[in-house]
């Protein structure tokens, strides 16, 4: 058992070594996975944390010691390999690229477990591969500088460094790369080898968080962080930020589950990073269902209130000899608005922004700026007609739909720009007077 | 064969043949990863029903598993069509964290027990062929029957569903339903799978067979039977072999027997093969080679036509970009078709017969290259301008307008055909 820090009690000392195991161990897999994620390859980090496996056993089979380098040059090569054979029996077998990864790693992960059935006393226990063995992270101790840490942070900690390093060097490069591997290509960036080199990367990270998490666990750390923090940001800067420190928070709070509920360590750290995911999905900001639902639902009632504005105002025009204002009962309005909550919390909204009001009879009538908002409306409606009318062949009782659809989504500007593009037309395929603009109408007001 | 190595044998070639079939369509549907996440997704499902039930049910840890395995797939859906999430992702969050679980809950099942009864659960992550017994042989066998039922009576669906999955609800057909029993039959095959070739192995089982299968047919009938075969022989061999030489595991001896086959295939299956295809590509270099020989041979005969005149092969060569090596190759290769005479070292003629074919491939090419020239929007939709098969590929109506416009430049070679036509007139 590790001593220091010496300000902590016996158990908390052993909490802080494994978390911190767990976080450095996490932050490396959250950084590199954030790349997979993006990329599309989030089952290359699978398959190749499978295959290393094989790095490791021919790396013992030639050393015949698991000494971090040749292990670690085994399992690069062998990731390497992993990357290189799916992408050519794709391209050369005439098989899809996940039959080709499919069978690639699993021989692969087959050969691994047959070298290591073979040698004798070899010290690669497959309970370590399957569950890591964080767990007992502060219990094998080396000594570094005169301090006792755990042999683990012993890999872990430089490869994280390596990791930060390679993001900060090729920031640019893996950019590009990421985003748009044709234009990486034509920049003179070698698609292929910022890919290999990922890989390399993917791979390096894979071995050696193994130890400390296990083969599939270590899945986990590489795709759930970046896939929850690619939910809550659109930023690449970002999105690394919130990954790492997804896996922090999975490090902590699998740890406290393990203790609290008696088990593996590393295993908790999967849940409680699914867990987050699954906040992440249901509330993240702007990607989340919560979010996303709101959004649908502020468009439908938007919508809903401004079909009644509309409605009302072609009633109004339709009356305009007469009468300046239509009266219609609450029904008749919500019936305007479209049936159900949506419609009722529409007309709701609409008194509530003075577009809608109630004379004293309770009927419902246009406000100055709900007409002023109808006029708008109606304008968009009638010059999206006009033009799909000139622009494009489309029988008369085709129009009505797509303008009924686009009139919510056309502003001032559009309609500027609709206007610029029609030949001077004042009416519309129907022969209906388009409503003037409000320049326009201040324009026509001069004139008069 | 001792009784339990004739059971090992019996069941591990059924899981083959029932993997293969149902395979078959994971790997045509391009899923084959699913296997893979199933098998993972499966592992809480099976520690959880081990907890309720609290001993080892056969049965209830199967369905356990099984409804678990399918929970990850609903859930990968969900996100796939809800989220931003793409799919590859999806099914990674799934596999590691439905995996994490099942290990949090195996070390929680072990260190709630008393010591010595071990859940048993590391067999079924890295599989435990040798512990197969009578009961299993007769799940698997079942399972591997009502698989074999079920494509029989449904062969038609599922192929409609497989290819072309937007015709078949087009057409009526309850496409997404077939598509979940198909999903539901994988389902089923792996976690029958599981508990003898393990988690990995399982995933491979699946598509190994199929995969290897797909490279020596393209009908898929055909494809469901050697996929079936090639997983029973895999299985059986490698059943085989590991029992033979003791120390060997049963699952990765049968994953790289498997693999081991479709290298063999990738190079020798006969048409999607390497070498297979290296003939067919070198048969083809050799065609286009020889017709372009002959159309420079026509070209430099054309303008002291009708005599058949001697040419140079310094003049022969110059027409284009061929080294000393090749052209001699293809010379002698006309040569021995009889299509040219070579008069001594450096001049040959065209025979009549060589006229002939050499006046065919000219037309086709100054067929190709003035169909080009006037529709360059449509010519990119043919690869190969082969000279013999103008005429199929094109329209007739094309053809002839396009010859009346050589005619009138007078570039029209003047075939054998077109020769005897012109004398009947």
């Amino acid at each position: 058992m590790i001593d220091w820090p010496v300000f902590l009690s016996p158990d908390a000392r052993l909490a802080f070594w494994t978390i911190l195991c767990g976080v450095v161990c996490n932050a490396s897999c959250a950084i590199i996975g954030c790349y997979l994620v993006l990329r599309r390859m989030s089952l290359l980090g699978d398959a190749i944390s499978h295959a290393v496996l094989a790095g490791i056993a021919v790396a013992f089979l030639l050393t015949g010691s698991l000494a971090p380098l040749p292990v670690f040059i085994g399992a690069v090569t062998v990731g390497l390999l992993t990357a290189f054979l799916t992408q050519s029996l794709a391209t050369w077998g005439r098989i899809t690229e996940d039959s080709s990864m499919g069978i690639v790693f699993t021989s692969l992960f087959a050969i691994g477990v047959i070298i290591v059935s073979q040698i004798d006393g070899v010290h690669l226990d497959t309970d370590c591969v399957l569950y890591g063995s964080i767990d007992t992270a502060p219990v094998e101790i080396i000594t570094v500088a005169g301090y006792d840490i755990p042999h683990m942070l012993q890999i872990l900690v430089p490869m994280t460094v390596l990791t930060l390093l390679f993001v900060i060097a090729f920031w640019k490069e893996l950019k590009i790369a990421s985003f748009d591997p044709l234009l990486a290509t034509t920049m003179g960036i070698g698609a292929s080898f910022m890919h290999y080199l990922l890989m390399a990367m993917v791979a390096g990270v894979t071995v050696s968080s193994l130890e400390a998490v296990g083969a599939i666990v270590v899945v986990a750390m590489l795709i759930v962080p970046p896939a929850t923090a690619h939910l809550l940001t659109d930023r690449l800067g970002w999105m690394l930020v919130w990954s790492v420190a997804i896996g922090g928070v999975s490090a902590v709070l699998g740890y406290w589950g393990a203790v609290r509920f008696d088990t593996n360590v590393a295993g908790m750290m999967a849940v409680a990073a699914g867990g987050q995911f699954t906040l992440a999905v249901a509330f993240a900001p702007k990607h989340g269902l919560l979010s996303r639902a709101i959004g649908r639902m502020q468009l439908a009632l938007r919508i809903a209130a401004e079909d009644v504005i509309a409605k009302l105002y072609r009633l109004e025009e339709q009356a305009a000899e007469s009468t300046n204002r239509v009266d219609v009962s609450r029904k008749e309005c919500e019936h305007l608005a479209g049936a159900g909550w949506i419609g009722r919390l529409a007309i709701l909204v609409l008194s509530r922004r003075k577009q809608l009001a109630t004379s004293a009879s309770g009927q419902w009538h246009l406000t100055t700026t709900g007409r002023e908002l109808g006029r708008s409306l109606v304008r968009s409606h009638r010059l999206w007609e006009t033009f799909l009318d000139e622009n494009f062949e489309l029988p008369p009782d085709h129009l009505h739909e797509p303008a009924e659809r686009l009139e919510h989504f056309i502003g001032p500007q559009l309609q500027a720009r609709l206007v610029q593009e029609l030949a001077q037309s004042r009416t519309d395929p129907q022969g209906k007077v388009i409503p003037p603009g409000e320049a326009a109408n201040d324009s026509e007001h001069a004139a008069e | 064969m001792e009784y339990n190595t004739q059971i090992v044998l019996a069941g591990t070639s059924l899981m083959g043949v029932c993997a293969g079939l149902v395979g078959s369509f994971a790997v045509l549907r391009r899923r084959a990863l699913i296997g893979d996440t199933l098998a993972h997704a499966a592992l809480p499902g099976l520690c959880l029903a081990f907890l309720i039930v609290g001993h080892r049910s056969l049965p209830a840890m199967l369905f356990g598993a099984l409804l678990s395995g399918l929970v990850g797939v609903l859930i990968i859906t969900a996100l796939r069509y809800g989220t931003r999430i793409k799919e590859d992702a999806a099914m990674g969050i799934v596999l590691s964290v439905f995996y994490g679980a099942g290990i949090a809950l195996s070390r929680y099942i072990q260190n709630q027990s008393t010591a010595g009864s071990k859940a048993g659960l590391e067999s079924y992550i890295l599989g435990k062929p040798a512990g197969m017994i009578l009961q299993d042989l007769f799940l698997i066998g079942g399972t591997t029957l009502a698989c074999l039922l079920l494509i029989v009576l449904l062969y038609k669906e599922f192929k409609v569903v497989l290819f072309d999955s937007q015709f078949a609800s087009v057409q009526g057909w309850p496409a997404l339903r077939l598509d979940l029993l198909l999903m539901a039959m994988i389902a089923v095959a792996v976690v029958i799978g599981l508990p003898a070739v393990g988690v990995v192995m399982m995933a491979a089982l699946l598509i190994i067979p199929a995969a290897t299968a797909r490279l020596w047919t393209e009908r898929l009938a055909l494809m469901l039977v050697i996929s079936a075969l090639f997983g029973a022989t895999i299985g059986g061999a490698g059943t085989l072999l590991s029992a033979r030489f003791a120390g060997l595991p049963t699952g990765p001896v049968i994953v790289l027997l498997g693999s081991g086959l479709f290298g063999v295939s990738l190079l020798f299956a006969p048409r999607s093969g390497f070498l297979a295809r290296w003939l067919d590509a070198q048969n083809f270099r050799t065609r286009i080679g020889e017709q372009a020989l002959l159309c420079e041979l026509y070209n430099l005969t054309e303008p002291s036509l009708p005599s058949l005149v001697e040419l140079d092969r310094d003049t022969l060569k110059s027409q284009r970009s061929w080294s000393d090596n090749e052209l001699s190759k293809r010379l002698t290769r006309l040569n021995v078709a009889d299509l040219i005479k070579p008069s001594d070292n450096s001049r040959i003629t065209l025979t009549p017969s060589g006229y002939a074919k050499a006046a065919q491939v000219a037309r086709a090419h100054r067929l190709w290259q003035l169909f080009i020239e006037s529709y360059p929007d449509s010519a990119p939709d043919f690869t190969d301008l082969d000279a013999e098969t103008i005429d199929e590929k094109l329209d007739q109506e094309i053809v002839v307008q396009l010859e009346d416009r050589l005619r009138s430049a007078g570039r029209l070679p003047k075939t054998t055909h077109s020769r005897t036509r012109e004398t009947t007139q």
